[in-house]
């Protein structure tokens, strides 16, 4: 088993919380793990990545070599793409359709989508409208994990545990609807 | 036992503190920071009480950590790189007194400057120093060397310096832990002149400091975190150091590699595993995070025979973090297929965040400079240093921690007018002070705005040390109390505060303006 996962995203849009909770799970399933983040300057409003790597084997390198990604979790469109050099050749691409628009040259927002399309391997989805939907956006990033999660091969017990572990200090309410959202998004990847 | 998850930082932390640790001293900087988060919010730390602050500066920090290892007691100083530069002083000095309590010089590293000014590499500073130093490959060494460091320290009286970079302080791996041991008991320096600096005391030290010399080759030549593996093809020999080692393992996963490999964990080089390497293998193939030191010693002025490939001859940038792609490039072997990333993909580079303080002080001064034209505002280390870009566009300059309000000095007794400053208030109390009272005594034509948002707000609202005390300061330094002026920086209040800029510009001396309003991110945190 290995899983070699590029997370993406914009300072603040909440891509450690997946990593952590992907993170949880691999651990407790008995499985080696590393995860490089980025802190500093770039958490502000910059491009944020975070390189997670899950093996059955001793892990060497904190980072994803170039072409040997098999997952790319993206929260923002222009950042599903931005990471794409380190994708293998058939390794998929899971992104939010939302974009978020900080800088004045943003790209057109259907051209972007038609890129994505255009990849062959690509699960995209309006992750914020159905977190919206269940009751809060700011669970978005938790509907992309639901998405992700049939390509991760870990245990999707073990990711409800990481859920529970996570956001367990803020309340059995919280847990619940995180719980939903990213059953939510597992929904859609199931029905693909 | 369970493995911990943890950064590589917060394994240097864990470590320390499982090995007696009684304070950690440092200033917040990446990719560094970590290290004494870890320690603050630690459970055990907080029963036991170690002392774990914040100091103003590098310099402070070191002179601390140096103070408690006199007194007996096992202590870390944390820095980032450029940091060092600020400790430089105490830092140098402290491989001629030494240690009595073991002193971990902990410096974080950030080849590429995601976050820095340079990329210097502290290795120089250790060999500069005459001191050991150690540098973990992955987040277990990173907990396991603390000890081991002490120890070392101890052993030759001597602080022992602990090289992390980027990737390792902030990527997440298991670490198992040891037992824990007890902290030293409080216990004087045996020889009284050992911290005594006077010429004559530090002739005798330096020379202590030489004789050492061959005892720490020695420690190195037989260092667990030195490791020599033969292999079977000699046409290539691999002297992999740090973090580099497991870029080099990555391409020999599914493989065993075929060379031989040197893997350096301690400094001083050592010379009888190199001279192996060298001496068995056709060619030698450098890996190291950071500059060329290695490569260049191997080199040295006349190059012998042997061929030496690295970052000098090409074989890898001379510039910047290695990977794993590169790596595989430098050992010749073929590039993973991959895409290119979309020509649609804008670039995304940080930017001050939407409601910052900073934002609404940049419009005001932006809105007065107008008629003076560009190039009057020199700034500093920190989030307001995005305001050198666009939208802002509001400051000219970012050399090191405080230089702003030095530079504005300088620019104003070479005849600029106006010439501002903008410095925040945690940088103000790292650096600041002391060219704020350069600017009192020269009487300069200057004008200091003090960013005030009620934490160090870049490297993630650690404590500052001037909140609360900033008025106080400018006063005791000497500016005039009538031109230590308190904004509120709001959009709705520009009018006021641009009016309050124009008379603190046409103030012939020193004026201060203290821009007021609390980070956002640290706003949204008390109203939650």
């Amino acid at each position: 088993m290995k899983k070699d996962i590029i997370l993406a995203g914009v300072g603040g849009q909440g891509i450690l919380s997946i990593a952590a909770i992907i993170g949880y799970a691999a651990v407790e399933s008995g499985y080696y793990l590393k995860q490089a983040e980025v802190h500093g300057m770039s958490q502000r409003g910059g491009d944020v990545q975070s390189h997670l790597r899950i093996s059955d084997k001793e892990i060497f390198s904190d980072l994803i070599p170039q072409g040997g990604a098999d997952l790319i979790i993206s929260v923002e469109p222009m950042e599903a793409l931005r990471y794409l050099p380190f994708l293998s050749e058939v390794g998929w691409l899971i992104t939010n359709i939302n974009t978020f628009e900080n800088i004045p040259d943003y790209p057109d927002k259907a051209a972007l989508l038609e890129v994505i399309k255009a990849f062959p391997r690509n699960v995209a989805l309006d992750a914020e409208q159905i977190a919206k939907d269940l009751g809060s956006n700011r669970m978005m990033n938790m509907v992309v994990l639901g998405a992700a999660s049939p390509f991760l091969e870990l245990n999707y017990d073990e990711l409800e545990k990481g859920i529970k572990f996570i956001f367990g200090r803020k309340g059995d309410k919280v847990v619940e609807s995180n719980l939903l959202a990213m059953k939510a998004g597992r929904e859609i990847s199931d029905k693909r | 036992m369970k493995k911990l998850l943890l950064l590589g930082d917060e394994a240097v932390a864990q470590g320390a503190l499982d090995s007696g640790l009684s304070g950690a001293f440092g200033y917040p900087g990446t990719p560094s920071t970590e290290i004494i988060e870890y320690i603050q919010r630690n459970k055990a730390a907080i029963e036991r009480d170690v002392c774990r602050t914040w100091s103003a500066n590098e310099k402070t920090a070191m002179e601390e950590a140096l103070g408690m290892s006199y007194a007996g007691k096992r202590t870390l100083v944390t820095m980032k790189h450029v940091g060092l530069n600020v400790a430089a002083d105490a830092y140098m000095n402290s491989a001629l007194t030494g240690a009595n309590g073991g002193v971990i010089v902990a410096v974080a590293d950030d080849p590429s400057m995601h976050s820095s000014q340079n990329e210097q590499d502290s290795r120089f500073y250790a060999k500069f120093a005459l001191m050991p130093a150690l540098e973990p490959s992955n987040q277990q060494e990173a907990y396991d060397m603390p000890e081991y460091a002490f120890q070392l320290s101890e052993n030759f009286n001597l602080p022992v310096m602990l090289r992390l970079t980027t990737r390792l302080a902030h990527s997440r791996a298991g670490v198992t832990r040891k037992e824990v041991l007890d902290e030293n008991e409080m216990h004087l320096p045996e020889n009284p002149s050992q911290f005594m600096l006077l010429p004559a005391f530090a002739r005798k030290n330096y020379q202590k400091l030489l004789s050492n010399q061959e005892g720490l080759l020695q420690e190195s030549e037989n260092s667990p975190f030195n490791q020599y593996t033969e292999g079977e093809d000699k046409s290539l020999g691999i002297i992999a150091c740090g973090l580099a080692y497991n870029y080099l393992m990555e391409n020999y996963v599914d493989s065993v590699c075929p060379y031989s490999v040197l893997k350096i964990g301690q400094y001083p080089l050592p010379r009888k595993l190199v001279k192996k390497i060298t001496a068995e293998c056709d060619k030698i193939l450098v890996l190291e995070e950071g500059m060329p030191i290695v490569e260049e010693m191997l080199k040295g002025f006349l190059n012998g025979n042997s061929v030496i490939k690295g970052r000098l001859d090409g074989s890898l940038p001379r510039a910047g973090e290695l990977n794993p792609a590169l790596v595989r490039k430098a050992l010749g072997m073929e590039d993973l297929v991959s895409e290119k990333i979309p020509e649609i993909v804008a670039g995304r580079p940080p930017a001050l965040c939407l409601g910052c303080p900073h934002a609404d002080t940049y419009k005001a001064l932006n809105e007065v400079l107008e008629p003076y034209g560009k190039g009057h505002v020199f700034s500093d280390i920190g989030c307001y240093t995005l305001g050198f870009l666009p939208p802002y566009n509001a400051i000219d300059t970012c050399v090191c921690m405080g230089a702003s309000i030095t530079m504005a000095i300088g620019a104003a007794e070479a005849g600029l007018f106006p010439a501002i400053a903008t410095i925040g208030d945690s940088t103000f109390g790292h650096s600041g002070i002391t060219g704020l009272l350069d600017g009192v005594k020269k009487q300069a034509n200057i004008v200091v705005f003090i960013l005030d948002n009620d934490t160090v707000a870049m490297t993630g609202m650690q404590d500052s040390q001037v909140t609360g005390r900033i008025e106080d300061i400018c006063l005791g330094v000497g500016v005039e109390k009538e031109h230590v002026r308190v904004i509120n920086p709001l959009s709705r209040l520009n009018d006021e505060n641009v009016k309050i800029i124009k008379e603190e510009i046409d103030y012939n001396g020193v004026s201060v303006i203290i821009p007021r309003r609390p980070c956002i991110h640290v706003y949204s945190k008390r109203k939650r």
